[in-house]
């Protein structure tokens, strides 16, 4: 588990944060986006992919959030 | 010389990299690259952030550096204490040129050296009692100073003292925020680290401490963020902010004060000029507070035009206009100076090697002035910085990240560029090799290079170097003559 943040993108996406490691990736996909749904499993564009557990859709990002890692590290 | 072609910089790198054992060649090669603008991910092509190899000669600093000498150190009216041995706070003192207003020793304290000088006896029986007995003696000392900072150097975390509580208890004792940095120089593999626990310990220590009470805000709040004002860089930029109608609340860090820092989480908009040190303290303001922060580039005047006109879209159309007027009222200056140094200067290539913002927010400046950018990279920069990078690079230019002296060496050599910008470690060397070397970290003693008037600087710097006649006469008479022979003889 590791403490990450969520924020908007200028170009409307969202960027994916992980402070531990300086990390900063767009997301490709997120598997639940709907008001009351959202979260579940992140995509990165650098290959790397983590798990949020699905809450209401929040009202002001950015957001921190615990995630986990899904598969094998990513650069 | 002609510009490389990519085929040729990808050779050039092979070739440099023949020198060094199998294992080292694999690990090198990942960080140099040729760039390629439609690549969208620095990952793909560079790998930055990673321990240095052993033997090599890497340029980097560490956490300590990055915490003391870069975030906290210029803070002003703060007295930032170098807990451990008496080097790391001495031979890093006032060298980062962060200018203030203020009276040395009595209300501002940077460029003096605090020390809490650790002998023998400290690392065997530990130096917490010294560090509340010099706590105790700066405050009678210099009763003006707003707060402490505890800046550890690397025996703090090696024999485990606990800073956190001396600090606590001192802070009721003096009644002045005292605040323990665990900057321990081993941390981490470059200054990098250090940048990041500074910033964590100000949002810890020090942001949320005003949080609630009341403030006369205004719509037209802002704060500088990572303007560390080498040479007055803070100011250059001020003024044009205040002409456009801004009101800067707080100056992170140069020429800062402890109560600005306090104040910030009041502004309407942060502008990030360094992104490397103090993205994480904006990534924090804008998730607690809501703070928008922004990305500017201060360097020549095609990026302040963007970056004034991307600043004012924040705000009402009152500062839309007095934004056009500044940029109208400066464009008559910019003009002849590109008028008068353009010609001198078109054409010339130049090699980067700095840290920080400087590799790729200068590139637009050196371009106003005809001048082109060949290589350039980071000490201590992460991917993010690079997926910068390579929008600003021209095509197969070479891009080297935590290049070793031998590299950038070679390199150099290689390119042939017509001047380098990067440090003194390198100025000596390269001054040798008869190429001109500005440094870009503390602008060589020169500055401010931000804003308008800091292109006018640094325009007239560059001309200083490039025009050395000093260059030319780097083979000595006798030697010329010899050299004149051969000609005639062949």
């Amino acid at each position: 588990m590791a403490n990450i943040m969520i924020r908007q993108a200028d170009s409307g996406g969202l960027v994916f944060y992980l402070p531990k490691r300086d990390l900063e990736a767009s997301i490709e996909s997120i598997e639940f986006d709907s008001p009351e749904k959202w979260g579940g499993e992140l995509k990165l564009d650098n290959g790397g992919a983590y798990y949020i557990d699905p809450i209401a859709k929040p009202a002001r990002l950015p957001i921190s959030l615990r995630a986990k890692r899904l598969g094998a590290a990513e650069d | 010389m002609t510009t490389l072609s990519r085929e040729e910089t990808e050779a050039l790198i092979a070739e440099v990299l023949e020198v060094y054992p199998e294992k080292a060649q694999k690990d090198r090669k990942k960080h140099l690259a040729v760039n390629d603008p439609s690549v969208e991910q620095s990952k793909k092509c560079i790998t930055s952030n990673r321990k240095s190899l052993p033997g090599v000669m890497t340029i980097r600093g560490c956490a300590y550096a990055g915490s003391k000498g870069v975030v906290w150190g210029p803070i002003k009216d703060m007295i930032h204490i170098s807990h451990g041995p008496v080097g790391c706070g001495q031979y890093s003192r006032a060298g980062r040129r962060n200018y203030y207003v203020g009276t040395t020793g009595i209300n501002s304290f940077g460029t003096m050296n605090f020390t809490s000088d650790f002998q023998e006896k400290d690392i065997v029986f530990g130096g917490d009692k010294k560090l509340a007995k010099l706590i105790e003696e700066v405050e009678q000392l210099f009763p003006l100073h707003n707060g402490i900072s505890v800046q550890s150097e690397c025996p703090i975390g090696l024999i485990g003292d606990d800073i956190e509580s001396v600090s606590k208890k001192a802070t009721t004792v003096i009644n002045k925020p005292v605040i323990p940095v665990r900057c321990e120089g081993f941390r981490g593999v470059s200054q990098s680290l250090g940048h990041h626990i500074a910033n964590d310990a100000i949002r810890d220590w020090v942001l949320d401490k005003r949080d609630g009470q009341p403030y006369e805000s205004t719509p037209y709040d802002v704060a500088i963020i990572g303007d560390y004002n080498i040479g007055g860089d803070a100011w250059a930029t001020r003024i044009l902010l205040e002409e456009m109608g801004l009101r800067v609340v707080a100056q992170w860090s140069g020429d800062g004060t402890l109560a600005e820092m306090m104040n910030t989480p009041k502004v309407k908009l942060n502008l990030l000029h360094c992104y490397r040190s103090m993205n994480y303290i904006s990534r924090h303001m804008e998730e607690k507070y809501g703070i928008p922060y922004m990305e500017y580039n201060f360097f020549g005047p095609t990026k302040i035009i963007e970056s004034l006109r991307k600043i004012a879209a924040f705000f009402d159309d009152s500062v839309k206009e007095k934004t056009e007027a500044v940029i109208a009222r400066y464009q008559p200056m910019m003009d002849a100076i590109i008028a008068k140094y353009k010609p001198r200067l078109e054409g010339k290539k130049v090699m980067l090697y700095v840290g920080g913002l400087r590799p790729r927010h200068v590139i637009g400046a050196y371009e106003d002035l005809g001048m082109e950018v060949i290589g350039t990279g980071y000490e201590f920069a992460h991917n993010d910085d690079y997926d910068r990078t390579i929008k600003e690079m021209g095509d197969a230019t070479l891009l080297y990240d935590d290049v070793t002296g031998f590299e950038l060496e070679e390199f150099v050599k290689k390119l042939k560029p017509d001047m380098v910008g990067s440090g003194i470690k390198e100025k000596y060397i390269f001054q040798k090799m008869g190429i001109p070397l500005r440094q870009m970290h503390s602008w060589d003693y020169s500055g401010p290079y931000h804003g308008y008037d800091g292109f006018a600087i640094f325009a007239r710097d560059m001309d200083i170097a490039l025009s050395n006649p000093t260059f030319k006469n780097l083979t000595p008479p006798w030697k010329k003559v010899e050299a004149e022979e051969v000609k005639k003889a062949a």
